[in-house]
């Protein structure tokens, strides 16, 4: 039998007991509810933010092309209804079916809202009901108004942006943050998986089975292998309908970045798994039980949460800082804090390059080191082995 | 069929200060059952261990048929680890398939023959029940066709024995006897004395890490000391004869140990010349009487 089949037969069985558990597909389904529920918040709370539905009554009404008009360039959605009993209106903004009510006539309107308003509309009005004025008094004055508005609109302060924002700076930062949470989570999750898996089988004692027909390198790297495509494969329909969800409900531009941040995501999710998959494989051989588990997951979970937590901490505040950026280049914290820093378009190539390649040395050595602290380890029972003596030889 | 020798040659393995194994050797042959008995701790696990390469040993060779073992011939070999395991959480039907496709069977192979052992082994209705809600009775079954799912040529097993209600003994035994009948070396631990001297074509006792005894039961009973109980009314008579001690004595019936050369049939003159004789017979040692002797020997010079 080649060592590709052994390896084979044993990512296998992993990938598929794991898949069939109830915990994987309750898992998978509580995080795509909690982030349909998310993205259906977020769009709704947007459209109300930015919707507004205006009454307007008697001569009001000539205005509702105006200030659709004059709201647009605010940023804000405007539609109005004509109004024709006042009264029914105003019980109307106060069960919240209008935004607001506009009667009289100009100049003097009369604007009636629930609490304290819209800011923006307020202005909008003010800013058309103004310009109306305006238009009459200049005529009246013999000017044509037409002339003035053309005058007007020609006249512009030249901006020059030193530093130029970003429009989808903050799309970017959306998608970055949920890069680097989707990773920390599956770091955390699959790499505590497989040290369950090896504990799983030192406590049950099949292992003693196993190694008399594999070797550890291949026992081990099955066992990665396997785990790492659960978690693949949850972390893509995870994105997927992430992706899906977003674009439907138009909250991030899912075409061009959504695409890219999920290539880079999968990619540092391989990355990262090979890189601390072993390292969890490696400490909970040292153990024989589930109970002891924790102990020696502790420094390596550690880890992670540091590089999530100070990561996006120092993403959000300067993203392509010196710190963070010395951070993102490391092995440990790489897998956590690049695909971020790539996803929000602050690492230069170079970076990346230099992050991928210090990446796979690490992975190269921890593989060589941890492979050995496995073979040494797993097969002693009883006590927790000593990371030194299971160095040894 | 599997036609072959398991030899294990010289092997030594040391834990630190602690010597585990020295120079332990013996061979299985084809076709035969060899049990292997020692008291706790004297190398047995360690030398079925060794035997599987799961553990490596410090010197000395495990051959089959004349080459050393390496993985390609220990996937041939089926082995059932003293401390039991299993897939807790794996269905029964699956974990057989899983190890006989590790073992190198083909898919379809590997199905056809866990089917077959599941149901030799009565367990055609918890086939696709976890293990773990198995009785302990049924786990051993499963345990024992894990060791045979793949159709071994050699079979290692560390205590198949222990924990088995009678009728799993009756089962276990037929199996192994089955086995050994087709060509397949058979060798396992045990301590249940009685069923070793019962079962075994061969026997081989351990006493610190190395074999000090080994061969047919009778062979191992009719060596060593020789013993006769003989009943008559008195023992005076033995002071007379040299090389005879009085070991044990109950009324009229007692235990005589002779010294080498001695011949019973002068014995027995001596005694009828001292009075009527109702029975003399020579005293053969059980098993376990052997492994108790050897053990307290091996004990008193260490």
């Amino acid at each position: 039998m080649t060592s590709a089949r052994a390896v084979s037969l044993v990512a296998k069985r992993e990938f598929v007991t794991k898949v069939r558990t109830r915990s994987f597909l309750i898992g998978t389904a509580v995080i795509i509810a909690v982030l349909a529920g998310y993205v259906v918040l977020q769009s709704v709370l947007f459209d109300d933010q930015q919707r507004s539905v205006v009454g307007l009554s008697g001569q009001a009404t000539q205005l509702a092309d105006p200030l659709r008009e004059k709201a647009r360039s605010f940023g804000i959605d405007v539609e109005t209804r004509d109004v024709t009993t006042t009264g029914d209106a105003e019980e109307q903004v106060r069960d919240g079916k209008l935004d607001a009510l506009v009667t009289g006539a100009p100049p003097s309107l009369k604007m009636i809202v629930k609490g304290s308003g819209n800011d923006v509309l307020t202005t909008a009005l003010n800013d058309v009901l103004r310009q109306q004025v305006l238009v009459a008094q200049l005529a009246e004055a013999g000017i044509t108004p037409q002339q003035v508005a053309q005058n007007l609109a020609n006249v512009e302060v030249a901006v020059t942006a030193l530093d130029p924002v970003d429009p989808q700076r903050g799309q970017r930062l959306a998608i970055g943050l949920i890069v680097a949470a989707l990773l920390y989570y599956s770091l955390l999750v699959y790499g505590t998986m497989v040290a369950q898996g090896v504990v799983e089988e030192k406590s049950s004692r099949v292992v003693e089975i196993l190694l008399a027909t594999v070797r550890p390198w291949q026992l081990l790297l099955g066992k990665v292998i396997g785990l790492g495509a659960v978690g693949l494969l949850q972390l893509l329909v995870i994105s997927t309908v992430g992706l899906g969800l977003s674009s439907a409900f138009d909250v991030i531009d899912a075409g061009a970045l959504g695409g890219t941040a999920l290539l880079t995501g999968v990619l540092w999710y391989l990355l990262g798994f090979f890189l601390y998959a072993t390292v969890f494989a490696a400490a909970a051989s040292l153990v024989s039980r589930q109970e002891e588990l924790q102990s020696v997951l502790t420094p390596i979970s550690m880890t992670i949460i540091v590089a999530f937590v100070a990561g996006i901490n120092l993403m959000i505040g300067s993203p392509s800082g010196p710190t963070v950026t010395f951070l993102s280049l490391l092995p440990p914290f790489a897998p956590i804090l690049m695909p971020g820093r790539m996803a929000m378009g602050v690492a230069t190539p170079w970076q990346v390059v230099l992050a991928i390649v210090l990446a796979l040395a690490a992975i190269a050595a921890i593989t060589w080191l941890g492979g050995k602290v496995y073979a040494n380890a797993v097969l002693r029972t009883g006590a927790r082995v000593k990371l030194r003596e299971a160095l040894r030889l | 069929m599997p036609e072959g020798v398991l030899e294990i040659d010289r092997i030594s393995k040391r834990y630190g200060e602690v010597v585990a194994l020295r120079d332990m050797s013996f061979d299985v042959r084809a076709g035969e059952l060899f049990g292997f008995v020692g008291s706790n701790g004297a190398g047995k696990t360690t030398t079925m261990r060794i035997a599987l390469g799961v553990l490596a040993a410090d010197s000395g060779e495990v051959r089959w048929n004349g080459r050393t073992v390496d993985l390609d011939t220990r996937r041939r070999i089926g082995y059932m680890p003293e401390e039991r395991g299993l897939y807790p959480r794996m269905k029964v039907l699956d974990q057989l398939v899983y190890l006989a496709e590790l073992h190198g069977m083909s898919t379809n192979e590997a199905h056809t023959s866990a089917e077959n052992w599941i149901a030799r082994l009565g367990l055609r209705d918890r086939r696709a029940d976890e293990v773990q809600r198995l009785s302990l009775g049924n786990q051993q079954r499963v345990q024992l066709a894990a060791a045979l799912v793949h159709e071994p040529d050699v079979l290692v097993l560390d205590e198949p024995f222990s924990g088995l209600d009678p009728v799993a003994v009756d089962v276990m035994s037929q199996v192994l006897r089955e086995k050994a009948s087709s060509g397949v070396p058979v060798v396992f631990s045990s301590h249940q004395l009685d069923l070793v001297e019962r079962l075994c074509d061969r026997v081989g006792i351990v006493s610190a890490g190395s074999m000090v005894a080994v061969g047919t039961v009778d062979e191992l009973r009719s060596g060593g000391v020789s013993r006769l109980v003989v009943e008559s009314p008195t023992t005076d008579w033995t002071a007379t004869l040299g090389g005879v001690r009085v070991i044990e004595k109950n009324g009229t019936r007692c235990v005589l140990e002779l010294a080498d050369g001695v011949d019973d049939q002068s014995v027995l003159h001596a005694a009828l010349a001292a009075g009527p004789v109702h029975e003399f017979s020579r005293q053969r040692p059980s098993l376990t009487e052997l492994f108790r002797n050897v053990v307290t020997t091996e004990a008193r010079i260490a």
